[in-house]
């Protein structure tokens, strides 16, 4: 969408929308593009002429957001879409994933991205099994933010009550996952209520509209707090008169901040040496942070290729054996003993799945702050999450993607044709299960 | 109506600025994402090619290209698809541009095709859906591996659903049922032979986003994107151009306008829209306040139907 309002804003907010078929998303989303006037007028005479050959008295916003011909005729939304608008205050990309089919995969994608996710629930249904997914999800993902928006006010007479009760159960339930920052707002996307515009039947909600929300809410994290970790993408020598001698590591940096003369240690070769130089696209500086793209000069000349990492701070210990929790993205399946190769930052290996250990069932209740898991499973099918051992023919330098979610998640590619099958993400799932646990030691080894 | 300046978050509302002093403006974080995209395709990739047209986006694709590998040359030829309507002035920039930087440049001209009776003229002299064909004939006689384009997807409702890394298969074409899923930074861009990937480093750029950054970089443009007076005449709700390429025809009256073009093709569907802006702070203003979008405004090809963009990139359109 092309953008109208001022051109001020310099902040930019990634976010995701998840919600079952007839929660109302595209309407929602609609809604939000419609009253931040980020539609413009041959787009919106473009749905109102097709509102009408349809013989819709009003259009269908949903329709501004429904871009191929089989979703047109269908009614349907089958693949993630990318948004942009912007108001005054930020600007936003928006992932807006399907909650038909193919749904935890399409919201894995669009959270992997996302600072934040709306999870929308219909206020006459309250949380259901979609909804748990979903909130699994962004704690799987590891969204800092997620929004709870309770749609559908207007068909229950804008009951507090209705709405309160709902909060609570969410809040809790993604609480339990370990979901850090929860906001719930009640809304009617239909008619307008709380999602632009503050409504005029809810006076008992004292919170934001929820794009007043997206436009406060905190982005980005704190660089100078994590270690940095710069992946090598590409070895740029000139070899020219004018350089002759040049040699740097081109990449962008995943988290964290590097100086000139910071001490580095190139992984997994465990060569250290200091940053003598920091290029960003052209120009000289002496501090670069994430996610930044810059090319670094070390002081001594160690072989280094794509795919190495350069890192400060406490520096993961290159492993070849690898334990994930994944989400399975393909219909052909994951069994265990199958080759694959496996993308992590800018490096491609081969690996062998060892082990499925289990699956876990995003959808039951928590219980004593866990999932529910089945063990012994033979293999993972496309939308399954699980737990995997993974055998790699080179040593990874992988954080927990707990710490990093860039140099802690990866991608399981099919050799043969070259097909992404399985996304990866190091370590343990959710890590406040972990602290729920933590007097119970003997919980430790099948807890997700 | 003021502009987005180089410097990090504005200070007027502290609850922007949660990443303190490491804070990055939206457009040093797009740009740090598309130089990480050019920069994967050139580690991955064995022939990678830059679609090139001299239209605004693929010169802010370009200028990216340049900067991604400094102090080192791009890594990639420029291709251009040659409709053979083209403003005189965007072939000089092309041109200038190749020479300044020491690019290799490949052309494909349509006029070949339509010549050896591959390709047939359409009846309303539009050429730009003709280009599929020479396109797809280069990326196999280059044997290009990865094809750059400047899509965006806030240009249209189809390329809202492309990936930033888009496969196709060997005979160029999108299957939007059948696309990898994308997931953080990670692309995936394995292919067998003869297929090829599509990659849009632009992905989440939108419009006004590549006038600031062109405003930002200093970049040059070709004269057509500022207002000047030029002979148009009015067709579809559109003013065209006189040109050699068909029009105007005896009932269309040709009239001098100052104007200028939102964005550059086809001689014979790219309209252009009044304006009196002679200066990119001119041309940004009037854009944030437009109210029609870029494609609506300017492409006639985009009219043909509801799904004109889906159809053309499903047959190996960029």
């Amino acid at each position: 969408m092309t953008i109208t309002q001022d051109a001020t804003a310099t902040s930019l907010l990634r976010f995701a929308t998840a919600g079952s078929v007839d929660d109302g998303k595209s309407t929602l989303v609609g809604r939000l593009l419609h009253d931040s006037k980020s539609v413009l007028a041959d787009q919106l005479e473009a749905v109102e002429r097709v509102s009408l050959g349809r013989g819709q008295d009003a259009p269908d916003l949903a329709l501004l957001t429904d871009g191929l011909r089989a979703e047109r005729e269908q009614g349907i939304t089958i693949d993630v879409a990318y948004r942009y608008f912007a108001t005054p205050r930020r600007r936003f990309i928006l992932a807006d994933t399907p909650g038909h089919v193919q749904y935890t995969r399409n919201m894995v994608t669009g959270a992997s991205t996302a600072e934040l996710a709306v999870v929308l629930v219909d206020a006459r249904n309250g949380v259901v099994e979609q909804t748990r997914r979903h909130a699994a999800v962004a704690a799987l993902l590891r969204v800092p933010h997620v929004v709870l928006a309770v749609n559908k006010m207007d068909l229950v007479d804008y009951a507090e009550p209705v709405f309160a009760a709902i909060a609570e159960e969410f809040t809790a339930y993604a609480a339990s996952l370990g979901v850090k920052d929860v906001v719930a707002v009640p809304i009617s996307a239909l008619a307008g209520d709380n999602v632009v515009e503050p409504s005029a039947h809810m006076d008992w909600y004292g919170g934001p509209t929820l794009l007043e929300h997206l436009e406060t809410v905190p982005v980005g994290s704190d660089p100078s707090a994590e270690p940095a970790r710069f992946p090598v993408q590409y070895v740029i020598r000139p070899q020219t008169e004018e350089h002759p001698d040049y040699r740097g590591y081109a990449g962008q940096l995943a988290s964290g901040v590097l100086r000139v003369g910071d001490p580095v240690t190139v992984l997994p070769s465990g060569h250290t040496t200091t940053v003598a130089g920091i290029d960003a696209l052209g120009e000289e500086t002496d501090i670069a942070w994430a996610p930044q793209s810059v090319t670094v000069r070390l002081a001594d000349d160690i072989d280094i290729s794509r795919g190495d990492l350069i890192a400060a701070g406490a520096t993961p210990v290159p492993t070849k054996d690898v334990e994930a929790t994944v989400s399975h993205l393909n219909e052909r399946p994951l069994r265990a003993g199958d080759k694959v190769l496996l993308k992590h930052t800018t490096r491609t290996v081969r690996a062998l799945v060892k082990e499925i250990s289990y699956r876990i069932d995003i959808t039951a209740p928590v219980r004593e702050g866990k999932l529910e898991q089945s063990s012994g499973a033979d293999g993972l099918n496309v939308n399954d999450i699980g737990h995997v051992v993974l055998r790699t023919a080179e040593p990874l330098a992988l954080d927990s993607y707990s710490d990093n979610r860039r140099t802690g998640s990866f991608l399981l590619i099919d050799p043969a044709d070259g097909t992404t099958l399985t996304a990866g993400m190091a370590g343990e799932a959710f890590d406040t299960v972990r602290s729920t646990d933590a007097n119970d030691a003997t919980d430790e080894e099948d807890w997700v | 109506m003021t502009t987005a300046t180089r410097s990090l978050v504005q200070a007027d509302d502290p609850n922007q600025n949660s990443g303190g002093p490491f804070a990055l403006s939206h457009l040093d974080a797009l740009e740090a994402e598309s130089v990480h995209i050019f920069r994967e395709v050139a580690g991955e990739f064995e022939r990678p090619v830059i679609l090139f047209s001299g239209g605004k986006d693929s010169i802010v694709m370009l200028h990216l290209a340049l900067k991604a590998f400094r102090p080192a040359a791009v890594p990639f030829a420029l291709l251009h698809v040659d409709t053979g309507h083209n403003f005189p002035e965007v072939i000089a920039y092309r041109d200038r541009v190749v020479a300044e930087h020491n690019l290799r440049l490949h052309v494909a001209h349509v006029q070949d095709f339509i010549d050896r009776g591959v390709l047939r003229e359409r009846p309303d002299g539009t050429r730009n859906p003709l280009q599929t064909v020479p396109l797809l004939d280069a990326i196999e006689k280059g044997r290009f591996d990865a094809v750059f384009g400047g899509g965006r997807r806030d240009e249209e409702k189809a390329r809202a659903k492309e990936r930033v890394f888009s496969l196709r298969d060997e005979f160029g074409a999108w299957d939007p049922r059948r696309q990898r899923p994308e997931l953080w930074s990670l692309y995936n861009g394995r292919h067998a032979v003869g297929e090829h990937v599509r990659v849009f480093p632009l992905s989440n750029w939108t419009e006004l986003d590549v006038w600031q950054y062109i405003e930002r970089e200093g970049i040059d443009l070709p004269e057509i994107y500022y207002a000047h007076e030029r002979d148009v005449f009015a067709r579809g709700g559109m003013w065209l151009t006189a040109g050699e390429w068909g029009g105007p025809k005896d009932h269309e009256p040709v009239e001098r306008r100052l104007i200028r073009y939102r964005t550059v093709g086809d001689m014979s569907c790219t309209g252009a829209v009044d304006s009196d802006a002679t200066t990119i702070q001119a041309v940004i203003a009037e854009i944030a306040a437009s109210r029609l979008t870029e494609r609506g405004a300017t492409r006639a090809d985009d009219k043909l139907s509801e799904a004109a963009m889906e159809d053309r990139k499903r047959e190996g359109y960029f």
